[in-house]
């Protein structure tokens, strides 16, 4: 193999796991350092510049980090990242006068967002600071989209979301809301200099099935139904509730319907529990509150008894056998949650933006402009239902080709991310960062008792950790941003890093082609996921060949070595934002 | 070192015959200098015992005083160990052993433990060629005293002090194979792939089994202008030959060029394969053995690898004739066999 190029900004990214899997790209293990610090503001503000929304991802972020987690390969679970999130988010205290005011200077460039939800309020924080004017258009009361109309107060308090969305809002967005735009064609007239659409993928998609219509009444679309609820229209449930579909909507509905009253909510699912696609920790918490999920159920009618719905007839889905039975399953009241779909009716087919079959409008996926020059799209609306980090990114990205754009740029060309690579030794044996690897076992997020939560759909279910426990918590991060960085002229070859490193990362063999390297490893390989650093050849002819896989970044390997060819330095890398070139 | 060495390991490490992990045979975190060649050699004799799957409590560790025998503690920790007085680590060793003739005797000497307070000693075990691996960690100066020449190191060598050594130097393998040790090796902390079948070979072996290992001193003596040193080693090591062990319940399956290969069978079934590029390299002659050693310390070369064995030697249970069972596990019944059996000795002598 060549040797590795740590030179290029990807390499030693893709080392920080979390960081590298974030769409957002948030440098995690700075600001878990920071926690542990207790520096929980500081921590706050890395979160707000690159994730926007620290508290409301604190709570419901898809953690798309912590299946990646490297300590989720070293033991069994994975840094509670969110939850350390929140803790910083919790713990700040107040940051008002860390945030940027509204803009003094003005650009002249008029900005139109449709749609507030976090990918437009996301486009609206990243251009306000350059001086642009931002115009914000939302059907709604209240800003916030999906965040604020789907995701239930238990699981993410008023208070926190409303925090967030004004810290933007009061940067000097010009707010035009329960306003609904019902023609692109008359909006574009308005002369903006661009257009971002984060209208999110706002409708659900329905059952159209023997029955639907005359059940009409007690069957309704989930997401709407959450709307409802969080806007105070729906006060209560039937006794016996389904909730049909897998998704993480599924187990919003099923939760919130337990709290209006819905003695009995079940879930029903066309595949098994392994395949659903909520969240883990979601299905959990709704096991929690007694609600069982049915597996290979398909629904097929809607039974009515007089005026009133009696419930359901489901095939059995099973793919032995040919004649399918069929399973008949009371109910007063039915939550379809079964996916979203993206709609534009507003937007007329003549003005230059085109859609593909499924009703996506074709965007360019690096810069999110779509047919229509100074049009672009971000969010759900773009690419069809992801979740709030993605939004955000979205967002960011957008943010970039709108100024781009706005200051005549070609948009393909995007501007590289700041990386600096800086040594951490303070004495002989000394780090800048805990480089001791804690063997305690992820901390358990404590909840509010089960009989008292289930009675009020506004009081938050997770309680967070406390600082105590967020600090221990915080000292399991194995600091993947702190490389370990070699330089092959120091190097005796005296083995002592491959005597010491607990993990057997640490090689020193004749070198070959990738998949014969790795084979050949004191421990083979076998995670082709994660890159192997090689290094030049050595005066013996051989080279270094370090797994990165199971890395704990404990910086034993530069401590135990006599001429310093080990270093530990850290890697910080955070992608550009519009303005910043 | 700082730090503490974290609890996790590799989840996919091997496991051995006996189920065990390398992990079952780690010590504690060492305590050495940075880059210290025995750290190396502490991790071959664990790599050596795990793959041979030697079980922990049949080992005893035994050792003197120096930077060497400070290693005890970090490798296998699961075993007996004898932290003993400068230089008298064989007298100790000779006692263990000769209670308990069933464990694995693993001696770990210094330079100066072994040929200056301790040469008495080293000569006396070799000639009665104790069953045990007696393995020098050779660096040729006292590294725990701040780095003196010690008596291994080489005339015209100079440490960090930068003094050269004005005296001759003592070959410890040449000596042992004159004193009629059974097995003599030697090896390099920066070579493990030599040094771990070198150690299982002597481990397989029965009797004295010197493995004289080079291990620069990375503080003291590891110099431009030091013989002891990894770059000195590195451009003027010579191997007799490629060692391969062969355990005893593994059938040998490898097939070599003829001629170029010599098998030295041990007791107990398995079996040292040697490949050589000197096909004249007889390692069961010692004449071989002292001539090789001496052409190449002409040519100012260091000759590794195995460099003597002698399986038809006795070693000292078998010279003195001792029982079979071990003798510390001898009763009172079969220590004391009563006047009857006392009256017949008696009767032997009238």
């Amino acid at each position: 193999m060549k040797p590795t190029d740590i030179k290029d900004s990807e390499y030693f990214h893709r080392v920080i796991d979390c960081q590298f899997a974030c769409p957002a790209h948030t440098p995690v293990p700075e600001y878990i350092r920071l926690i542990a610090e207790k520096r929980y503001a500081d921590a706050y503000m890395i979160n707000w510049e690159s994730n926007v929304f620290p508290g409301i991802l604190g709570r419901v972020c898809d953690r798309p980090c912590e299946p990646a987690c490297r300590r989720d390969r070293v033991e069994e679970k994975a840094v509670a990242i969110c939850r350390l999130k929140r803790v910083c988010a919790d713990n700040k205290g107040d940051v008002k006068s860390r945030m940027p005011g509204p803009s003094t200077q003005k650009n002249g460039k008029k900005i139109a967002l449709i749609g507030g939800g976090p990918a437009s309020l996301t486009v609206a924080r990243d251009l306000l600071r350059l001086g642009y004017s931002i115009d914000l258009y939302d059907d709604q009361p209240e800003a916030g989209g999906f965040v604020r109309s789907q995701v239930p107060s238990f699981r993410l308090p008023k208070k926190v979301l409303d925090e967030e969305v004004n810290a933007i809002l009061s940067m000097g967005v010009n707010a035009h809301l329960n306003t609904y735009i019902p023609s692109m064609k008359d909006f574009l007239a308005k002369g903006h200099d661009a257009v971002f659409v984060g209208t999110g993928a706002p409708r659900g998609r329905d059952l159209d099935l023997p029955g639907r219509q005359a059940a009409k009444d007690f069957v309704h679309v989930g997401i709407e139904w959450l709307a409802g609820v969080q806007y105070g229209h729906t006060k209560k449930t039937g006794k016996t509730t389904l909730v049909i579909g897998g998704g993480n909507t599924a187990m919003d509905c099923c939760r919130t319907a337990r709290r209006l009253g819905g003695k009995q909510v079940k879930v029903i699912i066309r595949g098994t529990r392994e395949n659903m696609k909520a969240s883990p920790w979601e299905i959990e918490d709704a096991i929690r509150e007694d609600i069982p999920i049915l597996e290979h159920l398909s629904p097929i009618e809607f039974i009515m008894k007089g005026t009133q719905l009696k419930g359901i007839n489901f095939k059995k889905q099973q793919s032995d056998k040919a004649d399918q039975e069929i399973v008949f399953i009371p109910c007063d009241e039915v939550l379809l949650a079964v996916g979203q779909q993206n709609a534009f009716p507003w937007i007329e087919t003549d003005i230059g933006i085109t859609f593909d079959d499924q009703g996506r409008p074709r965007v360019d996926e690096l810069t999110f402009q779509s047919g229509l020059g100074h049009v672009f799209f971000g969010g759900d609306a773009a690419f069809g239902p992801r979740n709030v980090i993605t939004a955000v990114a979205h967002g960011h990205e957008a943010a970039v080709s709108i100024d781009l754009f706005c200051n005549g740029k070609e948009l393909k060309k995007r501007p590289l991310p700041f990386t600096t690579l800086a040594g951490q030794k303070m004495g002989l044996h000394d780090w800048m960062y805990n480089s001791q690897v804690s063997d305690e076992m992820r901390q358990k997020v404590p909840m509010v008792p089960k009989v008292k939560s289930i009675k009020d759909r506004l009081l938050e279910v997770e309680l967070g950790f406390n600082p105590k426990v967020g600090l221990k918590e915080s000292l399991r991060c194995l600091n993947c941003d702190i490389q370990t960085v070699f330089a092959v002229k120091e190097c005796i070859e005296c083995d002592a890093c491959v005597d010491v490193c607990p993990t057997t990362c640490i090689n020193f063999l004749k070198n070959g082609e990738e998949e014969d390297l790795r084979s050949r490893l004191l421990i083979p390989a076998k995670n082709k996921t994660q890159p192997l650093y090689v290094s030049d050849t050595l005066p013996t002819g051989r080279v270094m060949v370090k797994d990165e896989d199971l890395c704990l970044h404990c910086g034993l390997c530069a401590e135990r070595c006599p001429t310093a060819a080990w270093d530990m330095q850290k890697y910080t890398y955070n992608p550009s934002k519009a303005g910043q070139r | 070192m700082n730090s503490k060495r974290p609890v996790f390991r590799h989840p996919d490490l091997p496991k051995n015959n006996l189920g065990y992990t390398r992990r079952d045979y780690e010590g504690l975190d060492s305590t050495l200098c940075a880059g210290c060649g025995h750290d190396s050699i502490s991790n071959s004799i664990i790599q050596a015992c795990f793959e041979l799957s030697i079980e922990p409590h049949r080992v005893a560790k035994l050792s003197g005083i120096g930077c060497s025998s400070k290693t005890p503690a970090y490798f296998l920790g699961r075993s007996h160990g004898f932290n003993s007085v400068h230089g008298r680590m064989p007298s100790v060793a000779t006692g263990a052993n000769m209670a308990n003739k069933d464990l694995l005797y693993i001696g770990v000497s210094g330079d100066g433990d072994t040929a200056s307070i301790g040469m008495g000693q080293f000569v006396h075990v070799a000639r009665r060629n104790l069953n045990m691996v007696y393995i020098v960690m050779n660096n040729g100066c006292y590294g725990l005293t701040k780095g003196q020449d010690s008596a291994t190191a080489d005339k015209g060598s100079s440490s960090r002090k930068g003094q050269p050594n004005p005296f001759e130097a003592i070959d410890l393998c040449e000596m042992a194979v004159q004193l009629g040790a059974s097995f003599v090796a030697r090896g390099f902390s920066g070579d493990k792939e030599q040094l771990v079948p070198l150690l299982k070979a002597a481990i397989g072996h029965k009797g004295f089994a010197l493995v004289d290992v080079i291990s620069p001193c990375v503080t003291f003596n590891n110099t431009q202008t030091s013989t002891k040193s990894y770059h000195w080693i590195r451009d003027h090591m010579e191997a007799t030959a490629t060692v391969d062990f062969i355990p005893q319940q593994k059938e040998i399956t490898a097939q070599y060029e003829q001629g170029a290969t010599q098998s030295v069978s041990l007791h107990d079934g398995s079996a040292i394969h040697l490949h050589k590029s000197d096909n004249s390299f007889d390692v069961t002659k010692k004449r071989v053995a002292v001539n090789a050693l001496e052409h190449h310390r002409e040519k100012g070369q260091i000759l590794t690898g195995i460099l003597h064995v002698n399986e038809t030697l006795k070693d000292t249970h078998d010279i003195l004739e001792t029982t079979d069972k071990p003798l510390n596990t001898l009763t009172k019944k079969e220590l004391c066999p009563g006047n009857q059996t006392l009256q017949k000795i008696f009767e032997n002598y009238r």
